[in-house]
């Protein structure tokens, strides 16, 4: 249950970063929000959904980045304030778009929250979407704790409607998968009545003429963003060292220099409005630094620019030793955090760091080494992409070519690991297993003997797929194109899709069938259960003997979603009478290879046994031991 | 609380409901007023991953959501070798440990490349890391309850019952009302009792 649209002006609340994103564009009197689903920024536009209907909003999972800004773009440019939010890949999706919507402006508010992941906790990449506000002439705003995200992103409204262009606020992991205190401010009682005014226009068209106006519409938050709250000093008038930093840098370098007892040495500039810069206080606190630390993640953005301020007004400041990602001080890469802090700010002010005693130490080294068993990440207990990828690897395996499994992006991107038997070769952007397999179909004609195939979600599919499918058709590429369809985005929170019967609001909406689009290509589409192995397998087998491109379906619900709404399918036990473990032959099939969570290796009786506490009874193990010692009851 | 700020370590394998553990204590203690930062490691939490939530409770500031090595005041584990981990980065000579004692096997243990290390070595090991621990059977109470995800609430119980967190059963009530779900709650308060009952049963070692 979302508490965001809580209507109690200076209550203190609990909120994650991304429900207090989401809080301050209530506050702001958002009327519209889009999204596609990628942690860490899936909660947005989630708790805004739940509340949608409460608070007279239209809220949508669209297809995918792109779209959700042009539907935001549609409701800002007809006077509306609009919240887009995406992960650091969706602005790449989206920036085509976006480097044509900086030219035209908007006539409302459009914010955009991209929520970035440094170290790629839940990610493929950990690019720094900062980059982006520059070669955009966007602004760009950073917070640093739960409040601010809320402040700032009213604030940017207010940015945006005055200069009427797209505002960004660039969120972390650590801001926005955190919780912490927020109070909450008024929710506005009117609403804006949409009109698109078609006395004027908005084209791109030419760049001569709306190029100049981007610069100007710059300038001009320029000056509304140094004159904000977000930036600002504490400290020494003269520190020794003066530690610049954004977002998630500014909490750990705060706590570091009250830890190490160094507030009368050290000072901290925290920047809030990343681009453009405050120069103004920048350059007053350059005047009395010798040597600056920048904290921040992931690029030296920053850094960078800092360091072309200082260059510019040279001859006014002192001499000044900057250090951080490119003096190597900070790592060019991933996450900040206490420890590392801790150590960089000890170390270049000669403080030392408290000691724990000797004997813990060693004893807490003799944990971590010989006490900790790595948890690789698997499959969920009952989860179809289990069998699915073992049905293609055994389809591989008979067929003999080293066909090559072209990866996408979603929970089945774990098959590189052993639970999905390695079987994927490649992982990209979404959609792009698709567009490579399409690709390699066609090196058949170059002498290429292996088979194409690739696996692809049924979230994916719709958000970047169906291109890269449509080409491989027209051209006559030999792919199998397999559709893993467990009836949700489940690696963000299994929100609807474009075939789901619902939409994000929860009202009933027409599915737009996978089966049903493929036919009508007129591509040869198949529907499978995965959970029957050898008839998936098979088909597999059959299907990638055939030359053109074909389609798989993949047809099972995720486990998750399905425990949520029904019972288990199966009560699922070891017959200990059965199970002769090591003695068998297969190899501990069940456990050594198949390798669900659900099932367990008893070291003492050399036998599997089932783990009730985490089987899913999906049953399909029953199927797979060769003794037909693991049994399946309809539960 | 004795410790400004008071770290605590809500940690446990993807899918055993930690996130939602350190929500719910967070949630309480900021109605009593106080400042509460949590940062939580997910994402691909569901599918078999060490999770890790960390609680950092202030009278006086806002946080950030991440405690620094050996600086964790209170362990609540909810499977043994993640207390091991968590004690081997955040540990020190004061931490106290509330540990649930069922494994969670990850797969590479499973399948035979790795092994878990022997439980009653284990024990020791997090005894040795701890000033105080109390080890729980609260999987297998809550699967007692009918429902092995009422372990992190039974844990919940048992650091309130050692008057290691100011949190009472209708806080939890208020919070499962407001947070999750009405018709929650019962089967949460029983939970939150088994857990004290539990913790004044077992000896701390």
């Amino acid at each position: 249950m979302s508490l965001i649209s809580l209507d109690a002006p200076g209550r203190e609340i609990l909120l994650m970063g991304n429900e207090a994103i989401a809080r301050g564009a209530l506050e702001a009197g958002i009327s519209v929000a889009a999204a596609y689903p990628g942690n860490p920024s899936s909660e947005i536009i989630g708790s805004l959904a739940e509340v949608a209907k409460e608070m007279g909003l239209y809220v949508e999972w669209s297809v995918n980045e792109k779209v959700a800004l042009e539907v935001a773009a549609a409701a800002a440019t007809s006077g509306l304030n609009a919240l887009v939010a995406m992960k650091q890949n969706g602005l790449n999706v989206a920036s085509d778009f976006l480097l044509n919507l900086n030219m035209t402006g908007i006539r409302g508010g459009l914010v955009i929250v991209v929520c970035d992941d440094p170290a790629g906790i839940s990610s493929t990449n950990e690019e720094d979407s900062r980059v982006f506000a520059r070669l955009a002439d966007l602004p760009l705003l950073e917070p640093s704790t739960f409040g601010e995200a809320k402040e700032m992103v009213r604030f940017a409204f207010e940015v945006s409607r005055a200069i009427e262009n797209v505002c960004i606020v660039r969120s972390v992991t650590r801001i926005s998968h955190a919780r912490g205190n927020v109070i909450l401010g008024p929710l506005p009682s009117t609403r804006l009545v949409p009109y698109f005014d078609t006395t004027r226009s908005f084209s791109a068209l030419p760049p001569s003429i709306t190029h100049p106006v981007a610069h100007r519409r710059l300038k001009q938050a320029a000056d509304m963003l140094a004159e904000s709250r977000f930036n600002g000093y504490s400290g020494p008038e003269t520190p020794e060292l003066l530690v610049i930093a954004s977002g998630a840098g500014v909490l750990f370098s705060g706590e570091v220099i009250d830890t190490l007892g160094l507030e009368a040495r050290v000072g901290l500039l925290k920047i809030g409005t990343t681009w453009p810069l405050p120069e103004k206080l920048i350059l007053e606190r350059l005047r009395t630094a010798e040597k600056v630390l920048f904290a921040e993640e992931v690029d030296p953005v920053l850094e960078t620019n800092v360091k072309a301020l200082f260059a510019d007004n040279n001859q006014r400041l002192p001499r000044i030793t900057f250090l951080g990602k490119k003096s190597g001080t900070i790592p060019d890469l991933g996450e900040l955090s206490p420890g590392l802090m801790t150590r960089v700010i000890a170390d270049l002010t000669g403080t030392a760091i408290p000691d724990i005693d000797a004997d813990y130490a060693e004893s807490a080294r003799d944990a971590l080494e010989n006490f900790t068993p790595f948890r690789s990440l698997a499959f969920c207990p009952g989860c179809p992409h289990r069998a699915s990828f073992w049905a293609i690897k055994k389809a591989l395996a008979l067929d003999g070519r080293n066909g090559v499994l072209f990866g996408d992006i979603g929970c089945y991107g774990l098959g590189f690991l052993p639970t999905g038997f390695r079987q994927p070769k490649t992982l990209h952007a979404m959609g792009s297993g698709a567009g490579m397999a399409s690709g390699f179909g066609k090196l058949h004609d170059l002498g290429a003997t292996q088979p194409a195939l690739t696996v692809c979600g049924d979230s994916t599919f719709y958000h970047a797929a169906i291109p890269a499918l449509i080409n491989g058709l027209h051209h006559r590429s030999n792919f199998l194109m397999i559709l893993l369809d467990n009836s949700a985005t489940a690696m963000t929170g299994f929100q609807p899709h474009p075939g789901s019967p619902v939409d994000a609001m929860g009202d009933p909406a027409p599915p737009v069938l996978l089966e049903d689009l493929c036919a009508a290509m007129g591509i040869k589409t198949l529907i499978r259960d995965p959970f029957d192995l050898d008839d998936a397998a098979m088909t597999i087998f059959e299907l990638i003997q055939e030359t053109g491109t074909k389609v798989l379906i993949l047809r099972q619900e995720c486990a998750l979603v399905r425990a949520k709404k029904t019972p288990r399918r199966y009560r699922v036990h070891v017959d200990p009478a059965k199970c002769i473990g090591e003695e068998c032959g297969c190899n501990r099939f069940c456990t050594r290879v198949f390798r669900c969570p659900g099932l367990n290796w008893d070291v003492s009786a050399g036998k599997s046994v089932i783990d009730e506490a985490i089987c899913a009874g999906c049953g399909v193990c029953a199927d797979l031991c060769p003794r037909g010692a693991i049994v399946k009851e309809s539960a | 609380m004795e410790k400004d700020p008071y770290n605590v370590v809500v940690t446990g394998v993807g899918g055993q409901g930690n996130v939602l553990a350190s929500q719910l204590i967070g949630a309480i203690l900021v109605d009593k007023g106080l400042k509460v930062t949590i940062g939580e490691t997910y994402g691909a939490s569901q599918r078999g991953g060490s999770v890790m939530s960390h609680v950092r409770i202030s009278e006086k500031r806002q946080y950030g959501p991440l405690i620094p090595p050996r600086c964790a005041d209170l362990v609540l584990a909810l499977e043994p070798s993640e207390a091991a981990r968590v004690l081997g980065e955040f540990g020190n000579p004061a931490t106290i440990s509330v540990v649930n004692t069922r494994p969670v096997y990850p797969v590479d243990v499973i399948s035979g490349d790795l092994t878990y290390p022997d439980i009653d070595r284990l024990f020791e090991k997090i005894k040795s890391l701890s000033a105080k621990t109390y080890f729980l059977p609260a999987t297998d109470r809550a699967l007692e309850l009918g429902s092995p995800i009422l372990a992190n609430i039974i844990l919940m119980g048992a650091a309130a019952g050692a008057g290691l967190l100011p949190i009472t059963e209708d806080d939890l009530a208020k919070a499962i009302t407001e947070r999750v779900s009405a018709a929650k709650v019962d089967i949460n308060r029983t939970a939150f009792r088994v857990g004290a009952d539990l913790v004044n049963d077992v000896p701390a070692g």
